[in-house]
């Protein structure tokens, strides 16, 4: 307990400063952007209507999905301003990040924006004209001053949702407070999980009470208020920019995605370039769909991704190959379609496989998936986001002639909550689980072989390929992890006693695969 | 009341002049070519039912209100030819609701428009002084604030705030009408001297006729967007051809004689 509230405190500062920056800069451009269009939607009402109603369609995309909408975006723009004027930019990490915030931070200032002017005494409006003001001097002399407290009660809600939000943007690269939620929920870390939430919440307390302080200041006419509201958020903001790390092109950047084995793999990985006398970054938790784009784009240096997923979901293969010849084509693909690199398979497979708990299976005599297409219409499956989506869900459920009675949907952690509590009776686990032999479940035979292979390879981006360092570092991992030993490296991560961090599992990893190679 | 209209009586065109000036929503005519030649120094009321288009034309003096067609004058030269916040800065305005900004003192408002004109501060608080002496308020109102007026302190710092930039013509929408009778009654006799001791040019619309009786120096009579009579008061409430208007102008007179009626009748039983 005491242990993982240090290792907590420990990145503390650092997910707070990227935090707080981030949130700073959503706010910033968000209220520069959001006062603009209040100001054109109080003077037209042609304006008015389309204004309100993008930014309401904005706040009804769940906040997530505004980020990862993103990512494919700037992508495609970074290939554009690279095509035209031959420099691209970072598409992960803080400008979806930035640009999905700024858009959250917009309804509140707008709407109380728009409807604190609108709704002002019409006799204070035909004043300010009667007086001989301009437009602009009415809105700065009468109209901002008067509905400056419904604003400031605008720009306080928008504060406290994009802090909240901010913690979304761990998935497509950008370090924040959510590090600790998304992490902690993987591996389960629940000490990790509340302790992001009270920062996020505490944080977007600290930041409302200040905006308060500003609010009563401006409504009393105080300027010692306004100012000592003012002071204070930009201290906390300079603070914050001054403890990022300042990450530039020298530091080797490795992804992960957002389950243990990737955690895991991901330390090991900085471990080797460390002793080998590079600096690495990780970004970590970084939803499937984006890290293979993230690599292709550069964004990413290497990472490790599993050769099933590179051949179902990137290069949308429907057909099964052996396991070599899989490969071998793979990799010809990737280098050929990116420029990207396989320096080989590490030795283990993580594979989706059904699982059962063992006595479930031994009451239903139930031993390959086979056998358990005979009672599949009594039974509930489990399966994590992504399984029903892939093109081997169908290719598997038609081979057997699968007919579940009811499937469900988890986050990994859950689904092996789910079927442990017979909640579900068969879950798509992954082979190299250590929660398959923790929860004593057995592995269905895939006798046809219809699920395809999926071997962890390591994969290094098109501009690092040479790169001696990256290869003396990453090359001797290759063949060296059965997938016993990775087994229990995840079951270290997720048991529910005295789990360890996964930086502990990649140490002790290491000192089992690679010192024997060379 | 000269049937010329375009030159005074020393041959300068009228300080304030409507030609042919309408104004339609949709397609009703709220104020159909409307003629209206004021001469500087004239105490002018419009006088008419609510929707007889008074307020309309008040308005469109100072472009409040656009004409939909027609041309307003001021000092000989068209309104249109110059931005309307700079006209507007020239010509005082009062309206029922004054509309005094709640989130500046009385100072701040009353100098309101020389501060857009760019006077100095030195120069601006001075003035304020001297118009709250005016409008006969304490100069320690300078640094309250609207909310802790009564009605009429208010509309007294309306017309200070109106007259501040030094109009030489000064426009007012019913300036009285939400006052009890008796600041009312004051607050209009006290505007009046101003007018004469200022010098000053007044439109005012009203829907009282004893107020424009006892104030204006000639009263313009509405109705559904034209104007059915324009005289002294004198001349109107004598036998005016028009069944409608000698109703209205006689009003004051036979209320007056009821009043008078009522009294003698107590007198006697008493």
């Amino acid at each position: 307990m005491d242990e993982r509230i240090g290792a907590a405190w420990a990145v503390l500062p650092e997910y707070l400063g990227e935090h707080v920056v981030l949130s700073a800069a959503a706010m910033g451009l968000g209220l520069a952007l959001s006062l603009s269009l209040t100001i054109a939607a109080v003077r037209s009402p042609r304006v008015r209507w389309p204004v309100l109603l993008l930014a309401s369609l904005v706040q009804t995309i769940p906040g997530l999905a505004l980020l990862a909408l993103f990512y494919p975006l700037l992508l495609a723009l970074a290939a554009l301003s690279e095509h035209l004027v031959g420099r691209g930019f970072s598409a992960l990490g803080f400008l979806p990040s930035l640009l999905a915030l700024t858009l959250y931070s917009m309804l509140p200032v707008i709407r109380n924006g728009v409807t604190g002017i609108l709704g002002l005494d019409p006799a204070l409006i035909e004043a300010a004209r009667g007086v001989g003001m301009t437009e602009w001097q009415r809105l700065k002399r009468v109209e901002l001053p008067l509905a400056a407290p419904m604003l400031m009660a605008g720009i306080r809600t928008a504060a406290v949702w994009v802090i909240g939000a901010a913690t979304l943007s761990t998935p497509v690269g950008q370090t924040s407070l959510g590090n600790y939620i998304f992490s902690g929920l993987q591996v389960q870390n629940w000490v990790a999980v509340l302790f992001g939430c009270v920062a996020a919440a505490g944080l977007a307390l600290i930041v409302d009470q200040l905006l308060a302080l500003i609010e009563t200041g401006v409504a009393r006419r105080s300027r010692t208020r306004v100012l000592a509201g003012v002071v204070a958020l930009l201290a906390g903001v300079a603070w914050a920019a001054a403890s990022r790390d300042d990450v530039d092109g020298s530091h080797y950047v490795i992804g992960a995605k957002n389950f243990s084995e990737q955690y895991i793999l991901s330390a090991l990985i900085a471990d080797r370039i460390a002793a080998e006398g590079g600096l690495a970054t990780l970004r970590t938790g970084l939803g499937s769909a984006i890290v293979f784009d993230a690599l292709a784009a550069g964004d990413i240096d290497a990472y490790v991704d599993y050769s099933g997923t590179i051949w179902a979901n990137v290069m949308h293969r429907t057909d099964v190959l052996p396991r070599e010849r899989l490969l071998r084509e793979m990799g010809e693909w990737l280098r050929r379609e990116h420029g990207i690199v396989m320096l080989g398979a590490l030795g283990f497979e993580n594979a989706y496989a059904l699982a059962m708990r063992r006595d479930r299976a031994a009451e239903l005599g139930i031993r390959s998936i086979t056998d358990l297409a005979a009672h599949s219409s009594a039974l509930a499956i489990g399966a994590d986001f992504e399984f029903f989506a892939r093109p081997e869900w169908p290719a598997l459920r038609d081979e057997y002639g699968l007919a579940f009675a009811n499937r469900r949907e988890f986050q990994s952690t859950f689904m092996y909550e789910a079927v442990a509590t017979r909640e579900v009776d068969v879950i798509t686990a992954f082979s190299s689980d250590g929660r398959i032999a923790a929860n004593d479940l057995v592995v269905l035979d895939d006798p046809r072989g219809a699920i395809l292979p999926y071997d962890a390879i390591l994969l290094v981006a098109a501009d690092r390929s040479e790169d001696s360092l990256l290869r003396r570092a990453l090359e001797p991992l290759a063949g060296t992890i059965p997938v016993d030993l990775m087994r229990e490296a995840n079951y270290r991560v997720d048991r529910k006693d005295g789990p360890e961090p996964p930086v502990a599992a990649a140490r002790w990893l290491a000192t089992r695969a690679i010192a024997p190679s060379r | 009341m000269s049937d010329d209209a375009s030159v005074d009586a020393a041959g300068r065109p009228p300080l304030i002049e409507l030609k042919g000036v309408s104004r339609i929503y949709g397609d009703h005519f709220a104020v159909r070519s409307v003629d209206l030649a004021v001469p500087a120094g004239q105490f002018v009321a419009i006088v008419g039912d609510s929707g007889s288009g008074k307020t309309t034309t008040l308005k469109m003096t100072n472009r409040l209100l656009e004409p939909t067609s027609g041309e307003v004058c001021i000092d000989g030269e068209p309104t249109r030819s110059q931005p309307p916040h700079l006209l507007r800065r020239r010509i005082g305005y009062v309206f029922q609701r004054i509309g005094l900004f709640p989130h500046l003192t009385v100072a701040e408002n009353i100098g309101i428009t020389p501060q857009l004109l760019g006077w100095p501060a030195a120069k601006i608080a001075g003035r304020v002084v001297e118009l709250l002496a005016l409008v006969n308020l304490p100069s320690e109102f300078v640094q309250r604030y609207p909310a802790a007026l009564s009605g009429g302190q208010r509309q007294r710092v309306g017309v200070a705030r109106a007259l501040a930039a030094k109009p030489a013509i000064m426009l007012m929408d019913e300036p009285f009408g939400a006052l009890d009778p008796l600041t009312r009654d004051a607050l209009g006799t006290e505007y009046r001297r101003l007018h004469d001791k200022m010098g000053l040019t007044t439109m005012m619309v009203t829907h009282d006729v004893l107020e424009a009786v006892l104030l204006a120096d000639r009263i313009v009579v509405m109705r559904t967007g034209t104007i059915v009579a324009d005289g002294t008061p004198r001349e109107l409430m004598n036998d005016h051809p028009d069944a409608a208007v000698r109703a209205l102008m006689d009003m004051p007179r036979r209320q007056a004689r009821r009043v008078a009626a009522m009294l003698d009748g107590e007198a006697a039983r008493g």
